[in-house]
């Protein structure tokens, strides 16, 4: 049975199937927590999910167009430590702030684009350079963890409204009012013609120098909310943050079904990958196994899960397809 | 290899910026121009060399190794673990077999890329994450405890003849490396498949094999470099791999081997591993926080890597 | 309607386009008209492609003068010629394979900015698709799963989205079969009656009778001659094209035995047995003469190319039997393929993404191949690729001078010389003078009857028909991924191959 519904659900397999693991190690979970499945547990789980997930995001708009991030966890760095120096103090202080955060976030992810397009620079290695840079400019504006991120604000972002994690609330919002709507726009479009095929998009009349920096500019902003959120959740400015959200971001997108050759996969499953990871990194820790073993079996399921998704290669009728991949 | 001279002006680059970094030091600081100065720089700038070497092949197919770090790390382990017994048969297993554990990682790489065509990036991130956790199982959350053999601290801190013993070892490894990317036809392959993974295979080329081959090349300098800072430091430490990999890539892509494969030269990934720890070693001498070394660091790769670029640019007109 | 005393849609003016020293296109001079089907003819290297280019804007005249509308303009980027409604549908499909159909028809069409767009702009497109045959086609489809033909559908659909004034077709049709192209042509009529300007490249010439009002010949890059529908014969033409009559481009056929049977009789090199593949092969069965070029014919992606990956090793889980000098053989891969044992040889259809690799030199290239065979040896002797490049008459300055930067032809001898230096038993080439000059045309030809006397199986897939009528001895024309019919001797004809590839009782 082929039709329109079959086309749209079986798109992508592999975001298909993450979410249904997910559902899956979600449903585990909350079965075996000691607490249960009270607000509590779940908004501690929804912060680390939703942090993680925000950093996803940004790494899915970069590999969306063919290219890698690796600076998005500096970048991410950088926002919380100036976020440590401006959100706080009267509400103005505080939007003016948040602001002047996310600002920054998008000011990086812009120069990144800029010298990967007009330097003509592969992604991965202009953003290992940058990476070090924007690390360095967050170890300058504070050298040590400190700061202070308004408490108040700190707390409505981090805990729950009528039973719901707020961090759950954000994400939400971020599919609806930014991600569904950006996939009805020319530029949303133009974003996977260009990781698709860009020489199919420029022939198509698409501005791909402007659409590539576009995709690392939103990376850059999402970083910057990444960075802003985790002031939110820690309260303080820490400027070493960084390598760790890099690399689970990529295993993130990747188990959500992104293709790292762009083109193929959707915000949801970059959202859907990052929370896969906290939610087993979570039933580790309630699981009784013992801690020194959690971390050996978090890197085994995240491989099983990597292979499981790549082991269709094993059943192609033609072997040529498989250096398509 | 193709386009020779081309590809001698990208190597030379790190040499060039080697020789003018040490040049303005010494304006700063006489003592770098000294010969004391500059061997220790080439004893530490062996054990980034012997990470890069590897890294380099599996670069050349237009893949990457992230297990570096923690391969290095189980090196380091298995070696000052089995030198820490104070039996001296063990002590002599210690280098031979952080090797083979080095090989054996290759190998388990070389199943996710070339078997089940897992991107690499992606594998060997995983592999890593599966290392870490092992050896926190293993070492029970703290430091290995053991030491590094007679022969691990000889080779790592030692000398002959003045010259230091790693920078003895590095040189060696380069010479059978560049043997085997210029005389044998592996090097031949890995720049084929580099350019064309889809075409090599067409033209009758076993690209699966190689591809293992190069991953257990990179996994056993992995290991090689690991035995060589145990025997620095006389013990393996926690996460000690970890401030190795971004360095190691770097060195690399400015000694002019593209990150896309296809390209390169060993002699500039050798120049590249020097010019990082010379200009490291510059900036701490002179005090610089960590936080500018970083943005110095980070321009100046930039820098290098988009006169490369440029130049190619005018050559290819 | 008479349209010529109208200011042309577009002129160009002393055009010219080099690519270092190889002049694509010299001097040339060519209008369109609105209200007409202009179709352009030329042997590949003839220069269409890059006259597309050139309007299209993907490439600039260097130099040369466009005009639109007798205003000078300079068409910069592709965005810019769409701006002036020239629309080109390429032979390289623009579509991005990872987008669905509707996608892709937003993508191109000139009303969708970065801003909001809605699908409903879309609405005459499922009327479009039904209209040229695409009914199958769902708009939800990703285009990666289309196959070819329904490709080259939507693709002349996202044309059309585009409101063009001047709509350009290389060689749009290609795949596309007889009732199919008919209901195309239906729609492309209606639409010069309407005021479109098309230009046409293709190289069926039947096509291009049915359906052009003005036809222009190219030959070696530069305008032949420009004239009326129906004011030459088909001789004519091709003398036109080529620039001597086509039976001189040809070496003699084997002249052997059994006149009617047309091939060497005796025991086969290489026979194939009820061969099948569920991607698209039906209990096909051949046999390969030593001695005798065996063509493989027939419209693009009805099996052909599936039936040399399948004999070279590349597809798995293929059933029947392959012999080679009547022992069967199991393939596990290219690299089974090429033992000496079995010395079976594949230069693929894209040289440049699957033959060759263009960045590296030709000496890398030849050697590429037969590296893995002399064990331990690195380099293929010196004296080994002189030998072979003067045998085909290579045309390079040096043997380190990257593969990229020679013509089209002395790449596609590049590409023979890795399998030829391997001495293989059966040579088998997908479509190998697609894209090339008539001159190495000619010289492919002579070498091809030389390796088939030297007693060489040759199985020749082309797109070409003239190659498979007046080069081979006997042809398989492939539809539907079956063998439809085998034509040898005096049934080997072109009207017999037409209507076979077309699956048209004869």
């Amino acid at each position: 049975m082929s039709n329109a519904w079959s086309d749209r659900l079986l798109g992508n397999p592999r975001e298909l199937f993450a979410a249904v693991f997910l559902a899956m190690a979600l449903a585990l979970y909350l079965g075996t927590h000691p607490s249960g499945a009270s607000t509590y547990v779940l908004t501690i789980w929804a912060n680390q999910a939703t942090l993680l997930a925000l950093v996803a995001m940004a790494q899915f708009f970069a590999v969306l167009v063919r290219g890698l991030d690796l600076s998005v966890g500096a970048i991410m760095a950088l926002c919380n430590v100036v976020a440590s120096h401006l959100v706080s103090g009267s509400a103005l202080e505080l939007a003016f702030g948040s602001a002047t955060v996310l600002l920054v976030g998008l000011a990086c992810g812009i120069v990144n684009g800029v010298i990967i397009v007009y330097g003509r620079l592969q992604p991965i290695v202009a953003t290992l350079a940058t990476a070090a840079i924007y690390g360095g400019i967050a170890l300058w504006v504070r050298p040590t963890p400190g700061g202070i991120i308004d408490y108040d604000l700190a707390d409505r972002m981090t805990l729950d409204v009528a039973g719901v994690p707020v961090a759950l609330i954000i994400i939400a919002g971020i599919v609806l009012l930014f991600w569904l709507p950006l996939k009805r726009t020319g530029f949303g479009l133009s974003l996977y013609a260009t990781g698709s095929s860009e020489q199919a998009a420029w022939q198509s009349g698409t501005p791909v120098a402007a659409v590539r920096i576009g995709a690392f500019a939103l990376a850059g902003l999402f970083a910057g909310l990444a960075g802003t959120y985790v002031g939110f959740v820690t309260t303080t400015g820490d400027a070493g943050i960084g390598p760790n959200f890099t690399l689970n971001s990529i295993a993130a997108i990747v188990l959500g079904g992104v293709a790292l050759r762009g083109g193929v996969g959707s915000l949801i499953g970059a959202i859907i990958g990052a929370f896969i990871l906290k939610t087993i990194s979570a039933l580790m820790f309630f699981s009784g196994l013992p801690p020194l073993a959690q971390p050996f079996v978090e890197g085994l399921i995240l491989a099983l899960a990597i292979a499981i998704g790549g082991a269709d290669v094993l059943r192609l009728r033609n072997r040529l397809e498989a250096f398509e991949r | 290899m193709n386009a020779p001279r081309r590809l001698d002006l990208d190597a030379a680059m790190p040499w060039l910026g080697s020789i003018v970094v040490v040049l303005l030091g010494s304006l700063v600081f006489p003592t770098f121009l000294s010969l004391e100065y500059l061997l220790t720089q080439t004893q530490i700038a062996a054990f980034l060399g012997v990470l890069a070497a590897g890294a380099m092949v599996v670069i050349l197919l237009g893949h990457i190794d992230l297990s570096v770090p923690w391969t290095l790390g189980w090196a380091a382990i298995v070696s000052t673990t089995l030198a820490g017994t104070g039996d001296p048969l063990w002590q002599a297993f210690a280098i031979p077999a952080a090797l083979a554990v080095g090989a054996v990682i290759g190998v388990i790489n070389g199943v996710g890329v070339a078997l089940f065509r897992i991107p690499s990036m992606v594998w060997t991130l995983a592999v890593n994450a599966i290392l870490l956790g092992s050896s926190v199982l293993f070492t029970g959350g703290f430091n290995p405890k053991g030491e590094a053999s007679p022969l691990m601290s000889l080779l790592a801190t030692g000398r002959s003849f003045g010259v230091p013993n790693a920078f003895l070892v590095w040189i060696a490894l380069s010479v059978l490396l560049l043997w085997l990317l210029h005389r044998t036809s592996l090097g031949r392959y890995l720049i084929a498949i580099g350019h064309s993974e889809k075409a090599t295979w067409l033209s009758g080329v076993g690209t699966t094999s190689v591809t293992f081959v190069a991953f257990v090349i990179a996994g056993l300098c992995s290991a090689l470099g690991g035995v060589l800072l145990a025997g620095y430091a006389n013990q393996a430490y926690q996460s000690m791999g970890d401030p190795y990999l971004m360095p190691v890539i770097a060195a690399v892509v400015i000694g002019g081997t593209s990150i896309l494969g296809g390209r390169g030269s060993y002699i500039g990934t050798v120049g590249g591993a020097l010019f990082i720890t010379l200009l490291t070693s510059i900036l701490s001498v002179m005090q610089i926080g960590e936080a500018f070394r970083q943005i110095v660091f980070g321009s100046i790769i930039i820098i290098m890597l988009v006169v490369q670029n440029l130049r190619r640019r005018e050559t290819s007109r | 309607m008479d349209s010529s005393d109208a200011v042309p849609l577009l002129e160009l003016r002393g055009v010219s386009r080099h690519y270092g020293p190889v002049a694509a296109l010299s001097e040339v001079d060519f209008t369109c008209r609105a209200g007409e089907i202009h179709a352009v003819l030329g042997e590949n290297g003839a220069g269409k492609s890059t006259l597309m280019k050139l309007i299209a804007g993907v490439v600039q005249p260097t130099p040369g003068e466009i005009f639109i509308e007798a205003r000078a303009t300079r068409l910069a980027t592709p965005a810019a010629a769409q701006s002036h409604g020239i629309v080109c549908m390429f032979q390289e499909l623009s579509l991005a394979p990872d987008l669905s159909v509707r996608d892709n028809l937003l993508l191109g069409a000139r009303s969708t900015g970065l801003g909001l767009f809605s699908y409903r702009k879309l609405g005459h497109a499922r009327a479009l698709l039904d209209r040229i045959g695409g009914e199958s086609i769902r708009l939800t489809m990703r285009v990666r799963d289309l196959t070819l033909p329904d490709r080259q559908l939507v693709e002349i659909v996202k044309a059309l989205y585009r409101s063009p004034r001047l709509l350009i077709l290389d060689e749009a049709t290609s795949a596309l079969n007889a009732s199919v192209v008919e209901r195309v042509f239906d729609l492309l009529r209606e639409l010069r009656d309407e005021g479109l300007g098309v230009l046409f490249i293709s190289h069926r010439f039947h096509e291009v009778d049915a359906l052009a009002d003005r036809i222009s010949v190219f030959r070696n890059g530069r305008l032949v001659e420009t004239f009326d529908n129906g004011a030459y014969d088909y001789g004519d033409i091709i003398r036109l094209m080529i620039g001597q009559p086509l039976t001189a481009l040809f070496p003699p056929k084997a002249s052997v035995g059994d006149r009617t049977l047309g091939v060497p009789t005796g025991p086969p090199l290489l026979s194939v047995h009820d061969l099948s593949w569920e991607g698209g092969l039906h209990q096909v069965n051949l046999d390969v003469r030593a001695g005798s070029i065996t063509g493989i014919g027939g419209l693009d992606g009805q099996g052909q190319t599936i039936l040399l990956h399948a004999l070279f090793g590349v597809l798995r889980r293929v059933h029947g039997e392959v012999r080679l000098d009547g022992h069967p053989i199991r393939l596990s891969g290219p690299r089974s393929a090429k033992a000496p044992a079995v010395g079976l040889a594949l230069v693929p259809e894209d040289r440049k993404t699957e033959g060759l690799i263009p960045a590296l030199s030709i000496r890398d290239n030849v050697t590429l191949a037969l590296l893995g065979r002399e064990a331990g040896r690195g380099d293929g002797s010196e004296a080994d690729i002189a030998a072979l490049a003067s045998e085909l008459e290579l045309v390079c300055a040096s043997f380190d001078q990257p593969v990229g930067s020679l013509s089209g032809g002395n790449q596609q001898k590049v590409a023979l010389m890795k399998w030829l230096a391997l001495k293989p038993r059966v040579l088998l080439l997908a479509d190998p003078t697609r894209g090339i000059d008539v001159k190495t045309k000619a010289q492919i030809y002579t070498l091809l009857r030389r390796l088939a006397t030297n007693g060489i199986g040759i199985v020749l897939l082309t797109t070409d028909q003239e190659e498979l009528v007046h080069l081979c001895d006997e042809v398989h024309v492939f539809y539907g991924g079956r063998v439809v019919q085998r034509l040898a001797g005096e049934s080997l004809t072109s009207e017999n191959v037409i209507a076979a590839s077309l699956n048209v009782a004869a």
